[in-house]
C-alpha cells in the first residue's frame, strides 16, 4: 500500500502540481457526493486533462496497489464517488469537451465530464437531444450518468443510460485501453457496454462515452390530475396503460411532496389533492391532441377529480419544475432527507405505500412521496434531522424495511441511484451467495486486485452472511449501523 | 425440469465434456458450427407470468416464440425488437442467446434493450437469477443484457422477463424509387426528424418504409414523405425479418455488415439489401472474409459471417487483444470447466 508521499511523487512524475491535491482545505470539497451522510477525506486528489494522464494514473495507482474511485460532478446519491481514505479519487472534473456532434448520423462524442443538459444544449440548433434526463441534469454528467445507468422523468418511453448510449471508451485499472459498443450496432461478443453501464465506477475508468441523439418532438403537452386517494391514483396509472397509451412522462406525487414542491416551486399544484399524476404526451400536434384526449378520457374514468392541461410550454415546464426540485423542496421543510430509490411492480404500488404510512408510525418519521409512476420506481423521502444520531438510525432502519418490502414484492432495492455504499447490506437481502460470487467473478475479470472503487456495490459474502445473522437474531437490537466505522457529519 | 439442466451440466462440467445447448435448432446456422451433446431446452416451456398493464412477460426457455407472440397479440402488445424466428420451431431461450433483433431495431430498440431479467444455470450447476420483472433496476451488474446474444456460451438461460409494449394503433408501408447514395442520406435525415419511422429496406434501387404510432401521425407523415403505397406490406417485411426474400436465395455466402447509419455505399462484389436506416447492410458475396471484414473495419463497423457454408473465417469479427483477454476471463467466471456450447462465439471459448 503506497503511502501519501509516494503517491504524490508518482502522480507529480506528469501531472501538474496544480492537478494533485493533498492538502486537507484541497481535498475537503470531496470528501462526499450527493449523499451527505458518508464522508471521508480522500488522501489525494488526482485532476487528469488528458487521457494519457488518466492511464499513468491508472497505472500508478496500479503498481502501488492503491485504490481509485473515478468521480464526475459529485451529484450521485448512493455514495458511489465516496472517496477512499488511503487512495486517489480520480476527478473526471476536466474532461469537459464535446468532441464531435454528428447531425446527419444523430450521434455526440463526448468527454465523461459534460453535463448531461450541456449535450442537450448543444443538439438543440439541429432539432435533437439526449434523451435521459434525471432531475440533477443541470449539474450531473454523462461519465456519472453511465457509471450510475441513470434515469429520469422520460425513461417509460425513452429508455434510460444504457439504452441512449451507444459506446464508451477508457481504461482498464491496468492502464488498458478498452472500446465498447460503437456507433454500429450490435457490437461482436458479449455485450460489455451493458455491462460497463451501470457498474459504479468498478470495472473501469470512462473517458470518452458516444451518445444517440433523437429527433426533438414537435409538441409536448402534460395533463396534471388529482385524486382524492393515493391508491386510486396508483390505478390510474395501469388503466393509462392497460389503454394502449405510453406516455412521455407518468410522475405521481403524494399531498405532502406537492405542498413541499408547490412552497418552493410555484408551481401550480392541486393542493387539496391526496395524490396528483402528471402525464406527458409528445410527438408530432397531431399525435398529441389525439393522445391527452385519450388520456383524460381515462383518467376521468379513474376517478380524477380535476384535471388541467398545460396551455403553453411555458406552463408545462412549470408542472415539471416542482417534479424536479421535489428533492431540494423537501430539504427545506426537514433539516436531512434520506431518499430512497425501490422499483416495484406498479399494481404493488397501494400495499407498499400502506407499508410506509405504517412505517411513518413505527419510527416517528414523516416521509413524503414521488414516484416515477410509468416505471414503478419509488423515492419516498425520509424527513430526519441528522444530528440526532438516534433518528439517524431510525432512518436507516426505516429505510432497510421499505427496501426489503420491494424485494418482497418482486422489485428491487434501487432502481437508478446506484447501491453504492449505502445500500450495500440491502444487496444481501435482494441476491444469494451464488449472484454475489459471480459479481465478484465479473469484477476481477476486470480489475484482479480490487484497486476500482473498492469496498461499493456488490458486498462480500461475510458481510452478508453477518448481515443475514443480524437480521435474524433481531433487527430491533441491531445497534451498529452500517458504515459505523465512517465519520459523519 | 429446471433440476434435470443443473444435473446435466454439473455432469458434464465434471467429465469436462462439452454441451450443446439447443431449443429448436432454428438458428443452427448461425455462429459457428456447434458441438458437443445435445441437452434439448424446450421441455421447460410456458409463460409463467404476463400482467400487459406491467407491460412485462416472463416466459421459460422452451416457450415458442409464436406462442409467446400469440399470447401478446391477444392483450394487443408485441415484442417491440420484432425478433427473426428462422423457423416455427424457435425458442424464447434461442431468440435470447442469439440476441438478434428485427426490421424495428433502429426505431424501437435491440433486444438486449428489452431484457428485463434472466433466470440462468450456470457452467457449475448453478441456478442463478438476475434482474428482475421491474424496468428500472440498477442494483448489480447487468448479467441479462450480458447474456443476450452470448450464444449459450455463458450458461443456459433458463427463464426470461422482458417489456412489452402496445402494438402501434396505425401502420403504413411506402415505396420509392431511389439510388442506394440518395437513399442512405434520406434515411438519415428523416430519423432525425419526428416522424414514427418503424422499419426501412433498401434493394436494387427501390425504398421501402414502414410507418407505425397513432393514426394521426402515420397520416401526417405518409402526406409529408410522398411515395407510393406499399401493396403486401406484412408479407413484405415478414420476408425481410425471416430472409425469405429473394435477395436471401443463392449459394453466395450472407454477411451482415454494421456500419454507422451514415456512413457510405460500400463498393463489395455481389448484392446488397440495406435494413435499419443504414445501419445495417446486408451482402451476398463471394469476397474472401479479409476483404469484406477489412471494407466494414474501415466504414467503422464490423461484419459477420451470417450464412455460409464454409465458415472457417470465424462467424464474427475478431477482437483485439484485451477485449480477447476480457471475453475468455468472462466466460469462465460463468463457465470453468468451459462445457458450454464451447467455440460457438468464438474458437477459442
Amino acid at each position: 500500500m503506497g503511502s501519501r508521499l509516494s503517491v504524490v511523487n508518482a502522480l507529480r512524475g506528469f501531472l501538474p502540481a496544480r492537478a494533485v491535491l493533498y492538502e486537507e482545505e484541497d481535498t475537503r470539497p470531496y470528501e462526499c457526493d450527493g449523499l451527505t451522510a458518508y464522508r471521508q477525506l480522500p488522501m489525494v486528489v488526482a485532476l487528469p486533462e488528458t487521457e494519457e494522464q488518466v492511464q499513468k494514473i491508472l497505472q500508478a495507482c496500479r503498481a502501488l496497489g492503491v485504490p481509485v474511485v473515478p468521480r464526475g460532478a459529485g451529484t450521485g446519491l448512493s455514495g458511489g464517488a465516496l472517496p477512499p481514505g488511503d487512495g486517489v479519487l480520480l476527478s473526471m472534473a476536466k474532461f469537459m469537451r464535446i468532441v464531435r456532434l454528428d447531425p446527419l448520423a444523430r450521434v455526440a462524442v463526448v468527454q465523461p465530464g459534460v453535463r448531461n443538459a450541456a449535450i442537450s444544449e448543444a443538439a438543440a440548433p439541429h432539432g435533437l437531444y439526449y434523451a435521459p434526463d434525471p432531475s440533477s441534469q443541470i449539474a450531473c454528467t454523462i461519465g456519472g450518468n453511465v457509471a450510475e445507468n441513470s434515469g429520469g422523468v422520460h425513461c417509460l418511453k425513452y429508455g434510460l443510460t444504457v439504452h441512449n448510449v451507444l459506446g464508451v471508451r477508457g481504461f482498464t485499472i491496468d492502464g488498458e485501453r478498452v472500446a465498447l459498443g460503437g456507433e454500429a450496432p450490435d457490437a461482436p461478443g458479449y455485450d460489455l457496454l451493458a455491462l460497463a453501464i451501470g457498474s459504479e465506477g468498478m470495472l473501469m475508468v470512462v473517458t470518452e462515452v458516444t451518445v444517440k441523439l433523437l429527433p426533438r418532438p414537435q409538441a409536448a403537452r402534460v395533463v396534471m390530475a388529482s385524486f382524492d386517494d393515493v391508491e386510486r391514483a396508483g390505478n390510474a396509472v395501469a388503466d393509462v396503460i392497460a389503454a394502449g397509451i405510453i406516455p412521455a412522462g407518468l410522475e405521481m406525487m403524494d399531498q405532502p411532496a406537492t405542498r413541499a414542491a408547490d412552497e418552493y416551486a410555484g408551481c401550480g399544484y392541486d393542493l387539496a389533492a391526496k395524490a396528483i399524476l402528471l402525464c406527458e404526451s409528445d410527438g408530432t400536434s397531431e399525435e398529441v391532441e389525439d393522445e391527452i384526449a385519450r388520456m383524460k378520457a381515462v383518467l376521468e374514468r379513474a376517478g380524477a377529480t380535476r384535471m388541467t392541461v398545460s396551455a403553453s410550454d411555458a406552463e408545462r415546464l412549470r408542472f415539471w419544475s416542482g417534479r424536479k426540485a421535489a428533492f431540494p423542496a423537501v430539504g427545506r421543510i426537514s433539516p436531512d432527507y434520506y431518499c430512497m430509490d425501490g422499483t416495484i411492480p406498479r399494481k404493488r404500488l397501494g400495499e407498499v405505500l400502506n407499508f410506509i404510512a405504517a412505517l411513518e408510525k413505527k419510527y416517528g418519521l414523516r416521509c413524503p412521496n414521488v414516484f416515477h409512476a410509468g416505471d414503478g420506481n419509488l423515492h419516498p423521502l425520509i424527513l430526519f434531522d441528522a444530528n440526532d444520531a438516534a433518528e439517524l438510525e431510525r432512518t436507516e432502519r426505516f429505510a432497510a424495511e421499505v427496501l426489503e418490502k420491494c424485494v418482497a414484492v418482486g422489485g428491487t432495492i434501487t432502481g437508478e441511484h446506484g447501491v453504492g455504499v449505502e445500500k450495500i447490506d440491502s444487496m444481501c437481502v435482494q441476491f444469494g451467495d451464488g449472484e454475489l460470487e459471480l459479481f465478484h467473478a465479473l469484477k476481477r475479470a476486470f480489475d484482479p486486485h480490487g484497486l476500482l472503487n473498492p469496498g461499493k456495490a456488490v458486498p462480500t459474502l461475510a458481510r452478508c452472511a453477518e448481515h443475514r445473522r443480524r437480521h435474524v437474531h433481531s433487527a430491533e437490537l441491531q445497534t451498529a449501523a452500517p458504515h459505523s466505522g465512517l465519520p459523519r457529519f | 425440469m429446471i433440476e434435470t439442466f443443473q444435473a446435466r451440466i454439473r455432469e458434464a462440467a465434471a467429465r469436462r465434456s462439452p454441451l450443446r445447448l439447443r431449443g429448436g435448432g432454428s438458428k443452427d446456422f448461425y455462429g459457428n458450427a456447434p458441438r458437443g451433446e445435445t441437452l434439448d431446452t424446450r421441455a421447460h416451456a410456458g409463460i409463467v407470468s404476463y400482467e400487459p398493464t406491467e407491460l412485462v412477460v416472463t416466459a421459460r426457455c422452451g416457450t415458442l416464440l409464436v406462442d409467446l407472440e400469440e399470447s401478446l397479440r391477444d392483450r394487443n402488445q408485441f415484442l417491440p425488437f420484432e425478433p427473426p424466428h428462422f423457423g416455427p420451431g424457435a425458442t424464447l431461450g434461442g431468440c435470447i442467446a442469439a440476441g438478434l433483433s428485427g426490421p424495428r431495431r433502429t426505431s424501437a430498440g435491440a433486444l438486449r434493450d428489452f431484457l428485463l431479467g434472466a433466470k440462468l444455470v450456470d457452467g457449475r450447476g448453478r441456478l442463478l437469477s438476475f434482474g428482475g420483472e421491474v424496468m428500472k433496476n440498477v442494483a448489480g451488474y447487468d448479467v441479462s443484457r450480458l447474456v443476450a446474444g452470448s450464444l449459450g456460451t455463458l450458461g443456459l438461460i433458463a427463464e426470461a422477463s422482458l417489456k412489452v409494449l402496445p402494438r402501434p394503433p396505425a401502420e403504413t408501408s411506402l415505396r420509392f424509387e431511389i439510388a442506394e447514395g440518395r437513399a442512405l442520406v434520406e434515411l438519415n435525415r428523416w430519423a432525425g426528424q419526428p416522424l414514427p419511422l418503424s422499419a426501412s429496406a433498401w434493394h436494387d434501387g427501390a425504398l421501402m418504409l414502414r410507418l407505425s404510432g397513432a393514426e394521426p401521425a402515420v397520416r401526417a407523415a405518409v402526406a409529408k414523405l410522398g411515395g407510393e403505397p406499399l401493396a403486401g406490406a406484412e408479407a413484405f417485411w415478414r420476408s425481410i425479418r425471416e430472409q425469405e426474400h429473394a435477395f436471401f436465395a443463392g449459394g453466395d455466402p450472407l454477411w451482415r455488415i454494421a456500419l454507422p447509419s451514415s456512413a457510405a455505399p460500400l463498393s463489395l462484389a455481389g448484392r446488397q439489401l440495406i435494413e435499419w436506416g443504414g445501419a445495417l447492410r446486408w451482402w451476398k458475396s463471394g469476397a474472401g472474409a479479409q476483404a469484406v471484414r477489412d471494407a466494414a473495419r474501415a466504414a467503422g463497423g464490423h461484419a459477420t459471417l451470417f450464412r455460409a457454408a464454409d465458415k472457417s473465417a470465424g462467424a464474427f469479427m475478431p477482437l483485439d487483444p484485451v477485449l480477447a483477454r476480457l471475453h475468455r476471463e468472462l466466460k469462465a467466471a460463468f463457465d470453468p470447466a468451459g462445457i458450454l456450447n464451447p467455440g460457438r462465439l468464438y474458437a477459442e471459448f
